[in-house]
């Protein structure tokens, strides 16, 4: 069988930076910067994820397959957001509609 | 109807297996590998097909979170103050703490399947899944102490819901949404301990190695998944509150 198999060198650099983003987060969050506090977690949030998923998932070494297969959940996840979204923000935009 | 039916009915058809010499295991010799189903051409293509799989399932997980990470969105753009109020109620060092537990599990199941893809013995093999497993049980026993802690203090949704703060309705929601997402996230740890027992029952058999080590990897696929679900909990739950005072 021919999977991959990473060095341990680059699981504990990957293990390395997913801690580094988690104290990043708890000190910036402790910070009053507005609305730029979302930005901040969701940006460190969504790295965390991706490396996560690239190197301890193996999507980075998967096949074609895989990286539709995995993008495809984010891409409906998108799909399910934005049409929600785009009717709760629009709401009573239009004189006499329900809020 | 159905007597017509028996009668066109051709019955099972019975066909010699067929053999061929094409396959041949990961060490080059002729013969099947003990492990390869007879529907796959080689252990390559298998592994493929149950990563796949489990990556078909996770994407369904990723909908069926995503539900639920939706509710707060709509809610939390409803309520912005009050699910700040809400949050600070929550223990970020406790969260940080699983955080931090959950991270160095998921080293730590890594380093399993790689110990599995490299035939390291059977000890180092389930060395690492038992690290894995007791890190998910400190999770999992931090979770009932701040669980302990919310209904202690009158924080669980219902008749007996206290709030002293200014937006009691908002913090009820903050807290159903909470007990939804990480019930649901800790639902999903206990499970994935049951595969881990299951997987280290197989890795101290000596089920794995260079060759075959599927099952280790597909539940690594999952374990890594309930990692990332909390990588989004945690500041979505305990941290929006935490400059609010």
């Amino acid at each position: 069988m021919s999977g991959h198999v990473a060095s341990v060198k680059l699981y504990y650099a990957v293990f390395a930076a997913l801690i580094v983003g988690t104290v990043l987060t708890v000190l910036v969050a402790s910070v009053d910067l507005g609305p730029l506090n979302n930005v901040v977690m969701l940006t460190v949030a969504f790295t965390k994820a991706l490396l996560v998923i690239l190197f301890f998932m193996h999507v980075r070494w998967g096949s074609r397959l895989t990286w539709v297969i995995a993008g495809s959940g984010f891409v409906w996840l998108i799909i399910m957001f934005s049409l929600t979204l785009a009717d709760y923000m629009s709401r009573g935009w239009i004189q006499g509609s329900l809020r | 109807m159905s007597n017509a039916h028996s009668e066109h009915y051709p019955g099972p058809i019975h066909q010699p297996p067929v053999h061929t010499d094409r396959r041949t295991d990961a060490h080059g010799h002729a013969g099947d590998h003990r492990k390869l189903q007879h529907h796959f051409d080689d252990l390559e293509q298998q592994l493929e097909a149950s990563t796949l799989g489990m990556w078909t399932f996770l994407v369904t997980e990723i909908m069926f979170f995503g539900g639920l990470f939706l509710a707060y969105l709509v809610y939390r753009s409803s309520y912005p103050t009050g699910f700040q109020e809400a949050s600070n109620h929550l223990n970020v060092i406790w969260g940080a703490v699983n955080t931090i537990v959950l991270i160095v599990s998921s080293l730590t199941m890594a380093l399993a399947v790689r110990a599995a893809q490299t035939s390291a013995p059977p000890k180092i093999q389930v060395g690492w899944i038992l690290a894995t497993m007791a890190l998910g049980s400190a999770f999992l026993g931090v979770k009932v102490i701040e669980y302990a802690d919310k209904f202690k203090h009158h924080l669980v949704p219902g008749p007996n819901f206290v709030w002293e703060g200014k937006y009691p309705q908002a913090a009820e929601i903050f807290y159903s949404l909470y007990f939804c997402m990480t019930g649901l996230h800790a639902l999903h740890m206990i499970i994935g301990l049951g595969m881990m027992t299951v997987i280290a029952i197989m890795a101290w058999k000596r089920q794995f190695d260079a060759s075959w080590y599927t099952p280790v990897e597909v539940s690594g696929l999952y374990w890594h998944f309930v990692d990332i679900v909390w990588i989004f909990l945690f500041p979505l739950l305990y941290l929006i509150g935490y400059h609010y005072h």
